[in-house]
């Protein structure tokens, strides 16, 4: 089997977070992916950008709605995720919205952080 | 005579400003920071070498040429910004184009359309459209708006941010994006308009340097995509409803209702502008929402009296929008077009059919009241205008409202 381990947290906290709290918990991540590898289990992991980056794309009547902010619907629920390769967000939204599920629920659209 | 080296800048900045920057955010790899620094710093450099050195032929090239020789000074300086522009290939461009400095209409598109990108929320579209398109500064947005200056500033980085982040890119819309895309942009700019139209609050109802700022940014589209029905329906609605400003507003203060205003205050330059561009946008197979307004105007702009206004006519383009918008609000204003044409006991059951969708909008409140005046229904008119009173958002219209009240009552009292 395949499990997916999705990862929250409080954003604000984690802005608010000094360096050497910062640097303590990346070091516990670093270690974690290497025990996860270690032990054959990795697949995939990223980081994501904050909320305030995200885009909600949906599509009605043909037609692709695209808001401002993260899915923020209590009665829909996570269901699946495509990482995807695109140029820019335009690209990105043109591929969410062709998602069958864009037509019945909600695709947020996240950057993934790039670490560099 | 001729013009001081600081005129002769502050013209092209009035005129070509938006355009330069336009340029320069592609240039600058849609970097809206970098680019804003370097023509403000080309700006300073004017200043201080126009008059010392004489004024260049051209200025506008000037500035473009001196601005991205700052944003290559600039991102120099900026070693993550040097690796990851250079990486694009940015750098060789901005010299590359060095020699080409006259900016192609298409940036103020790929401006515009960025602006007014639908994954930036409604606020940050309207407040980056006004800051970058028009260039206004931050603290008279945040004043248009209502709110403080570190409010306005925080929305506009924000807005910035998630371009950056989020990787909305600089360019013009595909066709297959188009209809959403060019909707947002319509819609911001409708929004200003409105905001400057009808102040959403506050003492004055019309705030006219927001309408001139909406004007100036439709003109612009308008020009870049003429064969778009909507962008010239969009100019031609603004054009007609501006054309009323002086009209709209009593020595006092006070709103004054189309059918009570002097015609003769009407701005028949803007009229005769809007009615051609109308014609124009209905000729077009994209004519939509915005020709259909235009249109319903143009009615109202052509009618030399109230008397006159063809009401048949509105009734029917106001059934046309309803096919096109089938809002609660269209409806009302079919409604009340109804009742021109049938009277207002004909109307009224059309009207109190959308008592549950519009309850909490004060002109569906004060709609009902007046025909609830019409038709003698005096206690029920007392109460619609209390309601409406009570969701009134500016002082003039309070007023009118509670004018019309005592009317009403004295009616029933004596």
């Amino acid at each position: 089997m395949q499990y997916l381990l999705l990862i929250y947290e409080d954003e604000k906290a984690i802005q608010e977070r000094d360096e050497e709290n910062r640097n303590k918990i990346f070091g516990e991540y670093r270690a974690f992916t290497a025990s996860v590898r270690e032990a054959g289990q990795f697949v995939a992991a990223d980081a994501l950008q904050p909320t305030t980056t995200a885009t909600s794309v949906r599509v009605r009547d043909g037609k692709t709605i695209t808001t401002d902010g993260p899915f923020a619907e209590t009665k829909e629920q996570l269901g699946g995720f495509y990482l995807i390769e695109a140029n820019d967000l335009d690209e990105a939204i043109a591929t969410a919205s062709r998602i069958p599920s864009a037509r019945l629920g909600t695709i947020e659209v996240r950057p993934i952080w790039a670490f560099d | 005579m001729p013009l001081s080296a600081h005129e002769l800048l502050q013209e092209v900045l009035k005129t070509d400003r938006a355009r330069i920057l336009s340029s320069l955010i592609r240039t600058c790899g849609g970097d809206f920071d970098l680019a804003g620094e370097a023509l403000h710093d080309a700006v300073v450099a004017a200043t201080i070498q126009w008059p010392q050195r004489g004024m260049p032929e051209a200025p506008d090239a000037w500035l473009l040429q001196t601005a991205r020789h700052k944003a290559i000074d600039a991102i120099r300086r900026d070693q993550r910004k040097r690796e990851k522009l250079e990486e694009l290939g940015y750098t060789a461009r901005l010299q590359q184009e060095e020699e080409d400095v006259t900016p192609i209409p298409d940036d103020m598109l790929r401006l515009i359309f960025t602006c007014c990108h639908p994954a930036l929320n409604e606020e940050a579209r309207l407040a980056l459209t006004l800051r970058t398109v028009v260039g206004l500064p931050t603290i008279e947005i945040a004043r248009a708006f209502l709110v403080s200056e570190p409010t306005m500033a925080q929305r506009l980085v924000r807005a910035k941010k998630k371009i950056r982040e989020a990787g909305i890119p600089y360019r013009v819309p595909e066709r297959s994006e188009m209809p959403e895309r060019l909707e947002a942009v319509l819609l911001a700019i409708y929004l200003v308009f409105n905001e400057g139209y009808s102040a959403s609050s506050g003492e004055h109802v019309v705030r006219g340097e927001l309408c001139a700022h909406a004007i100036h940014i439709g003109r612009v589209l308008a020009e870049l995509m003429p064969h778009e029905g909507e962008t010239l329906g969009l100019l031609s609605l603004m054009l007609l409803q501006d054309s009323r400003r002086r009209a709209r507003m009593s020595e006092d203060g006070d709103l004054v209702l189309l059918q009570d205003q002097n015609r003769g205050l009407w701005n028949r330059e803007q009229i005769d502008e809007g009615l051609r561009l109308c014609r124009e946008a209905r000729a077009t197979p994209s004519s939509a929402v915005y020709g259909i307004q235009a249109a319903i105007a143009a009615e109202h702009a052509r009618a030399a009296s109230p008397e006159d206004t063809d009401w048949e006519q509105i009734m029917r383009l106001y059934a046309e929008l309803l096919r096109v918008c089938p809002t609660p609000v269209v409806a009302l204003n079919h409604a009340v077009a109804a009742a021109m044409v049938r009277g207002a006991e004909e109307a009224l059951p059309l009207v109190n059919k959308l008592a549950e969708d519009l309850d909490g909008y004060g002109p569906f409140h004060a709609a009902r009241a007046d025909l609830c005046r019409t038709t003698g229904r005096w206690r029920e008119a007392e109460d619609a205008y209390r309601r409406a009173i009570a969701l009134a958002t500016n002082d003039p219209e309070r007023r009118f409202l509670e004018g019309r009240l005592q009317e009403v009552r004295s009616v029933y009292l004596h």
